[in-house]
């Protein structure tokens, strides 16, 4: 019993060594890519987990020791990124910003992923009706644009459902989850033509142990790149909600977006802080993603995938040993 | 085989396809609408009318009646090309359509001009020479611009162009005077310009149409630049690509004719998705510049919670969109015989 | 007999991260007017690495060493713009894999125009048609089928379509890279029977690049015999195939399947690794006949007859080897000298 286990344990590891192999080997464009989406992403990442250590103000606070802040006061040494029109802080608003997007969207990625990926594992390996169904329906709702899917959606579920992050995230996963089953569909379907697949049915395997063994961790593969290309969208998606006033209350947390709304009519004054900088925040942080998306997809996908090469020498020395194998 | 019969016969089976989508799609929004917690018409007459204002107007509207009848209410106007009326201020959606629809259609058209000749000038030119300074370049510009929310580039537009530089106006269609001096025809501003010889106030159309414009066009632009560099990567691996210049073909020629004409392609098929993502888009810029498109009003009948009008809005978004696959789709058929059944 | 191709001592290495990849290693041939010359080999030997390197399209990271004299020119030191502009009227090369060669939004007639006009611009339309419809014609494919585009024509006939947009300028080298591999035996005897034509019609120099012995056989005037990345052996078809004298060459006809076999019959092991070969001969891990120098010295190459050479110690000169070197190698020793 001991020996299977650690066989098993073994083919795992050598599964996950393979798996992240092509990383390790990341070169070039692929690799600088990768780590600085790593590296912006954890910034905003650990920006949001230590939001009430880092953040000099509460998200919605105005006032300090009893007395208010300054009202659309330029940045200083007090408020280093400026303070709004309703005297809060826009360094502070920024900090739990991050708190809130990516709280909405690893909420989102998460029914997405839970939803979307077994319908399409199902639908595209068993097939039939059930398939051409859900593709149909999916089908469908692609044909919406998907930010008129997302607020309609947001305005609807806002006035029975209390937490703006919930209806946001609900609203992200229900636009995402037709890219999740299409993606999932095709790459199952392409696999399970594949002769090794074939080759394990004709063996006996039960269709649950092959989508387990062969095509599950062959599709996973795929998912984290679309998973962060995603992230990305969902960030806009969320912004995008919260500068129409959808999602997230102001009331329950700082949103990027809804900050850059209210930013517009400042700008005619030529207040430029209050937008500025929650706009740059949005940017940074999706660009991260992407870069992460899209680093990973470099690395991953055989098609763009370039092999290092190293330089031929013909005047390497020859093969020829110099002693003679003969007995003495 | 008659190219003209096989593009017929790939027609009419594309079509047949299209009416099941079509159907769901109705029955989406219906079933939306529906789902929204309330009695549609008191929350869109602000919540204070009297029990029997609300009464009658929802006898008027038919919202008493079963489900079921209202679904076939619903089916039948819309085939013959009613989409409802408001509630809030009792106009017909039809007429929204065609004001506030041509707006939207002025600005959507002239932002895929610009995100098409972005995405495909850096695209092309990413994906030829890849991982030279210029294609990391063009891909980091593509990736930021992507990240960059269309109302903030908006602003920041509105902020440097209009504001700090006074080049461009930053809101509306068009100046207040051009609008009452122009006569009204397709209501497409730019057409209607043009057709009345009104060069002065073709030339105010465009300076408000720039800003918009172009902000919506270089953010989705940025989508095709990457889509394009890797039809372009792709392509130059083919086996064709090789066997040309295995016969001499020069690299220019084997480049220009072969590898960048047969990348675009399945780009054709993209810019039909993307519109999808363009019209979500025109929502946000429409409400940035204060443009008068369906975005806007969209956004406005929103507010007022009249879900008529949100419903008849969104089943035009939702066909538009249906009927651009379909032309792109042809379009496809048409450059590429493989595709055509 | 002029030699229009003279391939002297060609090295085509590939660089890899985990080191150079000898896919061509020290290879030197002739090929004559209107001659067929065949490269049997199995898959992986470097063939198609050697068909391609004369021809100088090799992909990126490739390297070549030597020279290939084309009437006399070295294509290896020659300028990729001077090389571009002798293929098509001097060099051709037919692929193995017919269906994914032609762009397929392009018709057949576009591919015609852009191979003539790349390399003769003055050429009339009328005339650049007449020219593409005359190859066309020869091949069997009717004018009819001219502006039609490449997925409305089968396997066969699109090999046929390429093979007519190689010779449509009348190169005088062809090669040849397992251009009936993919296709059913009917179409291949007749793919086989052009390729036979072109000395009768063209007086091309075709060099054959397949892994069927048949088909050597019955199309080549002379065969040559390749392992990992060297010619084990060459001369004239008849003769190889009557007499041959490497015992790879040996190996390979006793496993071509014929009517008359009983059992199967295979050569042990496998292709070598081309990046560390086996040391001295490269064959010696699977040689039947190996003796004790064969994994000691790299064999040098002799003329058992005048007209072929062969790369064996069997056939070596006797000079050159070392005291008790023709004693065969027992099998551990093959094992001991394989992890050398």
């Amino acid at each position: 019993m001991a020996a299977t286990a650690s066989v098993r344990l073994q083919r795992r590891t050598v599964g996950m060594r393979r798996a992240l192999g092509p990383i390790a080997e990341a070169r070039g464009m692929a690799r600088t890519m990768l780590w600085t989406g790593v590296g912006v992403t954890l910034v905003f990442v650990l920006m949001a987990i230590f939001a009430p250590i880092i953040s000099p103000y509460g998200f919605d606070q105005y006032q300090s020791g009893g007395h208010r802040f300054a009202q659309l006061a330029r940045p200083s040494h007090a408020h280093l990124f400026g303070t709004t029109v309703q005297s809060t802080d826009v360094l502070s608003r920024i900090v739990w910003g991050a708190q809130t997007e990516l709280e909405v969207v690893g909420l989102a990625l998460a029914f997405g992923l839970v939803v979307g990926v077994p319908l399409g594992l199902i639908a595209g390996y068993f097939g039939g009706p059930f398939d051409r169904g859900t593709v149909l329906f999916m089908d469908a709702m692609f044909a919406f644009p998907p930010l008129l899917l997302a607020i309609v959606i947001a305005f609807l579920l806002g006035s029975s459902v209390n937490s703006g992050v919930l209806v946001a995230a609900i609203a992200i996963t229900i636009t995402y989850i037709p890219q999740y089953f299409r993606v999932v569909r095709n790459h199952v379907i392409s696999v399970r033509e594949e002769p090794y697949v074939e080759a394990a049915r004709a063996l006996g395997a039960k269709p649950f142990t092959i989508l387990r063994r062969y095509v599950f961790f062959n599709v996973v593969q795929n998912v984290p790149v679309i998973a962060t290309l995603n992230a990305a969208d969902a960030v806009l998606t969320l912004t995008a909600l919260g500068f129409l006033g959808y999602g997230v209350q102001p009331t329950q947390g700082a949103e990027w977006g809804y900050d850059v709304s209210r930013a517009v009519s400042d700008a005619a004054s030529g207040i430029w802080w209050t937008g500025l900088f929650p706009g740059i925040a949005i940017v940074l942080l999706v660009t991260g993603l992407t870069l992460l998306g899209e680093g990973l997809n470099e690395t991953i996908n055989p098609v763009l995938r370039r092999r290092s090469i190293r330089k031929v020498d013909f005047g390497a020395p020859s093969l020829e040993p110099e002693t003679e194998i003969l007995d003495p | 085989m008659n190219q003209g019969s096989s593009l017929k016969r790939y027609a009419i089976t594309r079509l047949a396809l299209v009416v099941p989508m079509v159907f769901i799609l109705l029955t989406l929004v219906f079933l939306l609408m529906r789902v929204a917690p309330g009695n549609p018409v008191s929350a869109s007459l602000g919540g204070h009318a009297p029990p029997a204002v609300i009464k009658a107007i929802s006898h008027q509207l038919g919202y008493d009646k079963p489900v079921y009848v209202q679904y076939g209410h619903y089916l039948g106007q819309i085939i013959r090309g009613n989409f409802g009326t408001t509630i809030s201020d009792r106009r017909s959606v039809g007429s929204i359509i065609l004001v506030n629809g041509a707006a939207t259609l002025e600005l959507t058209f002239f932002a895929m001009i610009v995100a098409i000749f972005v995405g495909m000038l850096i695209g092309l030119l990413s994906g030829r020479y890849r991982d030279s300074p210029l294609d990391t370049g063009g891909r980091l510009f593509g990736i930021i611009v992507y990240a960059t929310p269309v109302f903030f580039l908006g602003l920041l537009a509105q902020l440097v162009f209009g504001i700090w530089l006074g080049w461009l106006p930053i809101s509306d269609q068009a100046s207040p005077i051009t609008q009452a001096l122009l006569q009204t025809h397709t209501n497409i501003f730019f057409l209607d310009a043009i057709i009345d010889g009104n060069w002065s106030a073709l030339w105010d159309i465009t300076q408000h149409l720039i800003l918009p414009a172009t902000t919506l066009g270089i953010v989705y632009g940025g989508v095709f630049i990457r889509l394009i560099r890797v039809n372009v990567i792709r392509t130059m691996k083919e086996d064709y690509i090789e066997a040309a210049r295995a016969r001499g073909i020069n690299e220019r020629s084997v480049v220009y004719h072969h590898a960048f004409r047969n990348a675009l392609v399945p780009v054709i098929t993209v810019v039909g998705l993307q519109l999808a993502l363009l019209l979500g888009g025109a929502i946000l810029t429409e409400t940035t510049f204060n443009w008068p498109g369906l975005g806007h009003e969209l956004y406005i009948y929103l507010q007022n919670r009249d879900y008529a009008a949100v419903q008849g809005i969104v089943v035009v978004f939702a066909l538009v969109v249906v009927a651009a696959s379909i032309v792109i789709d042809f379009a496809n058929a048409f450059i590429d015989p493989r595709v055509r059944y | 007999m002029t030699a229009v191709l003279q391939v002297r001592d060609l090295r085509l290495w590939y660089g890899t991260a985990r080191g150079s990849v000898r896919a061509v290693d020290r290879v030197s041939l002739e090929i004559d007017a209107g001659s067929v010359l065949g490269l049997v080999g199995e898959s992986g030997c470097g063939k198609s690495t050697l068909g391609r390197g004369i021809l100088g399209l090799l992909p990126e990271g490739a390297r070549a060493d030597g020279e290939v004299l084309y009437k006399g020119r070295n294509l290896v030191t020659m300028s990729p713009r001077e090389l571009r502009r002798l293929r098509g009227p001097d060099l051709g090369l037919i692929f193995q894999e017919p269906m994914t060669r032609l762009n397929p939004l392009l018709r057949i007639e576009d591919h015609f125009r852009e191979t003539i006009e790349q390399h003769d611009s003055k050429l009339t339309p009328k005339d650049v048609r007449r020219r593409s419809l005359d190859t066309l014609g020869r091949m069997g494919i009717p004018p009819t089928r001219f502006r039609q585009y490449p997925h409305e024509f089968s396997g066969g006939m699109r090999q046929r379509i390429m093979i007519a947009l190689a010779l449509v300028l009348r190169p005088s080298l062809l090669v040849a890279d397992e251009p009936t591999t993919s296709l059913d035996v009917i179409v291949e005897a007749q793919i086989l029977r052009i390729l036979a034509d072109l000395k009768e019609n063209f007086g091309t120099a075709l060099l054959l690049i397949t892994h069927n012995l048949g088909i050597v056989a019955e199309a080549c005037d002379r065969v040559a015999v390749m392992y990992a990345g060297q010619i084990a052996e060459e001369g004239p078809a008849r003769d190889v195939f009557a007499d041959p004298k490497h015992p790879y060459t040996r190996e390979l006809l006793r496993s071509t399947i014929s009517l008359d076999t009983k059992a199967l019959h295979s050569i042990p092991g496998a292709p070598p690794n081309l990046i560390t070969p086996p040391t001295g001969c490269h064959f010696h891990p699977r040689c039947p006949d190996v003796m004790r120098v064969c994994p000691a010295h790299d064999p040098i190459e002799t003329q058992p007859d005048p007209d072929r050479r062969v790369l064996c110690w069997l056939h070596g000169p006797e000079r050159e080897i070392p005291e008790g070197g023709t004693a065969p190698l027992e099998r551990e020793q093959i094992a001991v000298a394989e992890e050398a």
